[in-house]
């Protein structure tokens, strides 16, 4: 008899406690966040979004969210259990939740879910992602005009093409103002970890960066530039209380609009599994506060900048652009197409040193 | 006056007693933390230890709470004839992340060869893995007398930024857009560890744990090896003059440990994980050594532990999502858990005796 039961709950696994999760008039949200919410980066502007959602839809909603899930066999857990306690809908917000999304979905059929800045989709899976690079064009701008060293640092987590990306579009757009520009990256290997974060940001001071950029989630790298009486930007959300006087400015995620529409989708009964890459232009990333440090002219052209990338006039990859090995790239005037920004794995000509190999 | 009296023997009752104590200890303190965070404290403390166990959706926990224990007690089986007999392996996550490297890239280079062959040889590659990576700090104690417990800890780092080198190199998936992982065991079925029962969680390295569990516990209690531990670490004189090498030891225990590590590592890569990437590590290797002393280097005891530190886990994660409780609420929990069992232990060997005032 026992022997049976346990059979028989085996089985409705299988064959798909997906049926479980619908029912109750409210439509559960459940988000994944690969960080603590009070990184004040990453994790914290997707839980933002996940306020928004509950502020947006009030009693008709109600979202859970667990912080610092690591990606593997827990985040296909957590993503189980969500599907189990009813979720009708799951963002799972890093790109090492690509393959348990994936699997976690077959499970559970009638389950949407989306998954941020990955490349697999399936019949309930979306993926969405923003077009960060833009941000990095507007921030590199102001910083090829502001650095005085002529160097830049830039702590970079992992040698995947978002983040090369990031670095060629910040190069490009600050060589594009200052010919004498130079890029320190250093790898962390880590998307949230301030001590290390700490210690990279110091590193690149210490070699001559006068201005620090960052592709990791703490705002530890705004902290000891504000110490050390340094520049540095807000990454994902503003930072400016970590660094009042450093902060020139940010690039901040704003996934708010997007949950909520996609919340929405799922309540309607509209949604369907699609492939999402907004910019500046859909308000998907966002540009902070410009600093009174920044001269109104380079102001002034900074805001030129993003008006131009909003409106389609100007691409963050414009020809002429070189590989870093001297090979063509982009011709004059060409603009990268996205299938070469998906999968980026090359510096542009000028950066020194190499992608991590 | 409350003093503590010394036992002349190890109280056999509180050995029992004492771990269900700590449990209650921890109920009711973690309780006035879920209070002071505006929880229902029976509430939390049901999702905690209920849920995963015997609550509604029990039939996926209890496989999941499998998964999460498995590698603990068996890297933890290990590190406990080490620590019995005083020779103190610390990276044990070194030899977890080597055993996976060198037992997945042994099935990677076989790919897609589809043969029964494959798993096996990347089980043997991956406790080989993690064997030579504890025979560094064995060598250097035997030759050169240095630490076991720097070197070993030390070789953890060096892992890890191998493991980085391998996924953004050699072992990078072809077909992955440049991202720093392998390809994926779930794709390549003759290297993959797969639920045995579906729903279960149930894999091959829960079925070993097992196997090794029951090894231990024989060698431990029945076996001329287990005594040599013993001796070694309670009276290395005596051992040394019952013919019992010092050497021979530090090489065995590390080398033992090792190899289970790196087996643990490999068949979490090859299952749970699913493919190399630089966040599979997940500390394993460290909270082991946690596992080791709450189950007092007794196989069934780290059993015990192992399950109970999972249960924790799987729970952890089910009250965050239910009662939308921060991550560090959870962790102080787990903390505070550890805390009591190892401070009612105080009991086993100590007894309370509450005494008047002008008694001398």
């Amino acid at each position: 008899m026992k022997l049976l039961k346990t059979l028989m709950t085996g089985a409705a696994l299988v064959v798909g406690l997906g049926g479980m999760a619908q029912a109750e008039d409210k439509t559960k949200v459940g988000f994944v966040y690969v960080g603590p919410v009070g990184d004040f980066g990453w994790s914290y502007e997707h839980n933002e979004g996940r306020k928004a959602v509950e502020e947006a839809f009030g009693d008709k909603v109600e979202t859970m969210f667990v912080e610092s899930v690591p990606e593997g066999a827990d985040s296909e857990r957590v993503m189980t259990q969500m599907a189990l306690d009813g979720a009708d809908l799951i963002f799972t917000t890093s790109f090492g939740y690509m393959d348990p999304t994936i699997n976690v979905a077959k499970k559970f059929p009638n389950v949407k879910f989306e998954h941020a800045t990955g490349y697999k989709q399936a019949d309930n899976v979306s993926i969405y992602s923003a077009r960060f690079y833009e941000g990095r064009s507007v921030i590199g701008h102001i910083a090829g005009h502001m650095t005085k060293s002529n160097t830049i640092g830039y702590i970079a987590s992992f040698p995947i093409p978002e983040v090369i990306r990031g670095i060629n579009a910040a190069y490009i757009a600050a060589k594009k103002v200052n010919p004498d520009v130079k890029l320190k990256i250093v790898w962390a290997y880590t998307w949230f970890d301030p001590a290390k974060e700490a210690d990279a940001a110091t590193a690149l001071i210490e070699q001559g960066a006068d201005i620090i950029m960052q592709h990791t989630d703490s705002p530890a790298a705004m902290t000891i530039a504000e110490e050390k009486g340094m520049y540095a930007f807000g990454q994902a959300s503003d930072m400016k209380q970590f660094g009042p006087k450093a902060r020139l400015s940010s690039i901040i995620d704003d996934w708010a609009p997007y949950y909520i529409a996609r919340t929405q989708a799922v309540m309607d009964g509209t949604w369907e599994s699609t492939s999402t890459w907004d910019g500046i232009k859909e308000g998907m990333v966002g540009i902070g506060d410009f600093s009174n440090d920044i001269p109104a002219s380079v102001q002034a052209s900074a805001t030129a900048l993003k008006e131009a990338l909003m409106s389609g006039a100007t691409h963050s990859f414009t020809g002429p652009v070189n590989k870093q090995d001297g090979s063509a790239w982009l011709a004059s005037g060409e603009t990268a197409d996205d299938g070469t920004l998906a999968g980026m794995n090359f510096y542009v000509e000028g950066i020194e040193g190499e992608v991590p190999n | 006056m409350i003093r503590l009296e010394p036992r002349t023997n190890p109280s056999q009752a509180m050995i029992i007693l004492t771990p269900i104590l700590a449990v209650l200890a921890t109920m009711v303190v973690g309780g006035i933390l879920f209070v002071t965070l505006g929880k229902n404290p029976f509430e939390a403390i049901r999702m905690i230890f209920w849920d995963p166990l015997l609550g509604e959706h029990a039939f996926y926990y209890r496989g999941q709470i499998l998964v999460k224990a498995a590698p603990l007690i068996m890297i933890a089986l290990g590190l406990s004839f080490g620590f019995r007999a005083g020779i103190w392996n610390i990276g044990a996550e070194g030899q977890f992340i080597m055993g996976a490297v060198i037992g997945g890239a042994t099935g990677l280079a076989l790919y897609p060869l589809n043969s029964f062959i494959v798993f096996p040889l990347m089980i043997v590659m991956g406790a080989l893995g993690g064997f030579l990576w504890a025979m560094i700090p064995a060598f250097l104690k035997i030759r050169f007398n240095a630490n076991e417990i720097l070197v070993s800890l030390m070789l953890v780092y060096v892992a890890f930024n191998f493991l980085i080198g391998m996924v953004t190199g050699p072992l990078r998936n072809p077909d992955g857009f440049n991202f720093p992982e392998s390809r994926s065991f779930q794709d390549f079925p003759a290297a993959h560890n797969p639920e045995l029962w579906a729903g279960t969680g149930i894999h091959l390295g829960v079925l070993f744990t097992l196997g090794f569990v029951i090894l231990a516990y024989i060698m431990i209690t029945r076996h001329i090896f287990g005594f040599n531990v013993r001796l070694a670490g309670q009276a290395p004189r005596a051992a040394k003059f019952a013919g019992v090498s010092p050497n021979k030891m530090i090489a065995i225990c590390l080398g033992l440990s090792g190899a289970l590590a790196g087996m643990a590592g490999l068949f979490e890569v090859t299952g749970p994980a699913g493919k190399l990437t630089t966040t599979f590590p997940l500390g394993y290797g460290f909270t082991a050594i946690i596992v080791a002393f709450l189950g007092r280097l007794h196989p069934i005891g780290i059993l015990l532990a192992g399950l109970l530190m999972a249960v924790t886990y799987v729970g952890g994660d089910i009250i965050q999502s239910q009662l939308s409780l921060p991550k560090a609420s959870i962790q102080v929990f787990q903390g505070m858990l550890l805390f009591f069992l190892l401070a009612v232990d105080v009991l086993v060997n100590f007894r309370l005796r509450i005494s008047k005032r002008n008694s001398k």
